[in-house]
């Protein structure tokens, strides 16, 4: 009995103890790799390939899913305004809602499972794999060449596809709004406009979504380079990223809007 | 380093990207509709401001003019100061009347500008004399009460 409390005691002790050091070798990761982000910049065409795997390719899945928002939206606020007789707000609500929060949490949420489970993957298999171990070898710097251009790449990429979810979200709004449905359309876009401040608003929303953009990519590739070197530990670490980078970014989200929309 | 088929796909996947903040800047947000490059500051006092906000509007004639930068109580006079910057271009004159507004029934407070007929304009730094505070809806209803019991009182 006393062992077994013991154990459990001890146990606990000693999952705490981990997180805590893996937490720390995280943020010297994280410091290692700003430290080495210059090559990144000064081959940037290493970079621009990550964009193109991480970014170009998660057009499609940003965009149908950005539209299919903005015609929900569309479709849920107008049955709500319509009871309060002011349709005319439908613009409003339409892109308020994509511009502040859809448009950077849903686009940094799809990154995550789309870009960032194969960053994680795809640097967890090389480590399985030796090539990170066989680049220390020839005395290239893994974390300068493989590492730094991908985190780059993700920064660089998640507020330009934020944008884009937006705008294409407004997009879908207008279609059911006002194609569809015919809300007026002058209403539409002049409410809109009087009522999205582009500092206050859209640069918010760009901000956020490059704060996303740090996060998701920071944590897939640390998962990644943390993975035990199996299958099975690159499988869990593709998982965690998941988990892991979504809550990041439903509470960041909330700090965030918590400093930026308060009291305004 | 040589042109690929990969940087036209990322040039236009920037390209897009920057093509939809511009979107959301102009088309979304109100860049476009009002840029105040140059401006100046005008101060007027209320007695009330009701639910007037900070960068709420400044309107004359309807259009939109200016912004409401700060909102201060003043300690001596125990009246709202409000701080206003109006677009350059639009020149007011000296005994310009500020109001307080509401758009709609249940809208967003304003300041409302009437321009006089002084010869002279307000500059910068200028506090606008006359104001009009906001209506405020328990004054309101409590004028109206007092004004139905003195009738009563006359017919008697």
């Amino acid at each position: 009995m006393l062992d077994r409390a013991m154990a459990a005691i001890s146990g606990t002790g000693h999952r705490v103890v981990n997180g805590v050091w893996r937490f720390g070798f995280a943020c010297r990761f994280f410091l290692a790799v700003l430290l080495h982000s210059g090559i990144s910049f000064r081959r940037f065409s290493l970079t621009i390939k990550e964009i193109y795997f991480s970014g170009v390719l998660s057009l499609i899945i940003i965009l149908v899913s950005g539209l299919f928002v903005g015609l929900v939206l569309g479709l849920q606020g107008y049955e709500t305004l319509q009871k309060y007789g002011s349709e005319s707000a439908l613009g409003t609500l339409v892109a308020l809602s994509l511009v502040r929060e859809l448009g950077p949490v849903m686009s940094a949420l799809l990154f995550a499972s789309r870009a960032g489970s194969a960053i994680t993957a795809e640097i967890g298999l090389m480590k399985a794999t030796e090539q990170i171990s066989a680049m220390e070898m020839m005395a290239v710097d893994p974390i300068a060449r493989v590492v730094a251009p991908r985190f780059w790449a993700g920064v660089i990429s998640m507020p330009l596809l934020a944008a884009m979810f937006s705008a294409i979200g407004v997009f879908g709004g207008y279609l059911v709004g006002v194609v569809m449905i015919g809300v007026d359309e002058g209403q539409f876009w002049s409410q809109m406009q009087s009522a999205v401040d582009f500092r206050l608003d859209v640069m918010n929303g760009v901000i956020k979504s490059c704060v996303f953009g740090v996060a998701v990519t920071a944590i897939a590739l640390f998962e990644g380079y943390d993975a035990p070197p199996t299958a099975e530990g690159v499988s869990h670490a593709t998982t965690r990223t998941v988990v892991t980078s979504s809550l990041a970014v439903l509470a960041l989200d909330f700090l965030l809007t918590a400093f930026m929309f308060r009291g305004i | 380093m040589e042109r690929t088929t990969l940087d036209l796909w990322v040039g236009l996947f920037v390209v897009a990207g920057l093509a939809a903040v511009l979107v959301l800047a102009m088309k979304v947000g109100n860049l476009s509709t009002f840029n105040m490059s140059e401006s100046y500051n005008l101060q007027a006092e209320f007695d009330n401001i009701g639910g007037l906000k900070s960068r709420s509007p400044v309107k004359s004639a309807g259009v939109v003019v200016g912004r409401v930068t700060a909102i201060t109580f003043d300690n001596k006079t125990f009246r709202a100061r409000v701080s206003m910057v109006i677009d350059k271009r639009y020149q007011f004159p000296k005994d310009t009347f500020a109001k307080i507004l509401t758009a709609g029934l249940l809208g967003e407070q304003y300041v409302g500008l009437d321009p006089g007929g002084d010869d002279q304009v307000l500059k910068g730094g200028d506090q606008v004399a006359k104001t009009q505070s906001a209506v405020v809806l328990e004054n309101l209803i409590s004028s109206f009460l007092y004004s139905k019991a003195s009738e009563g009182d006359a017919k008697k």
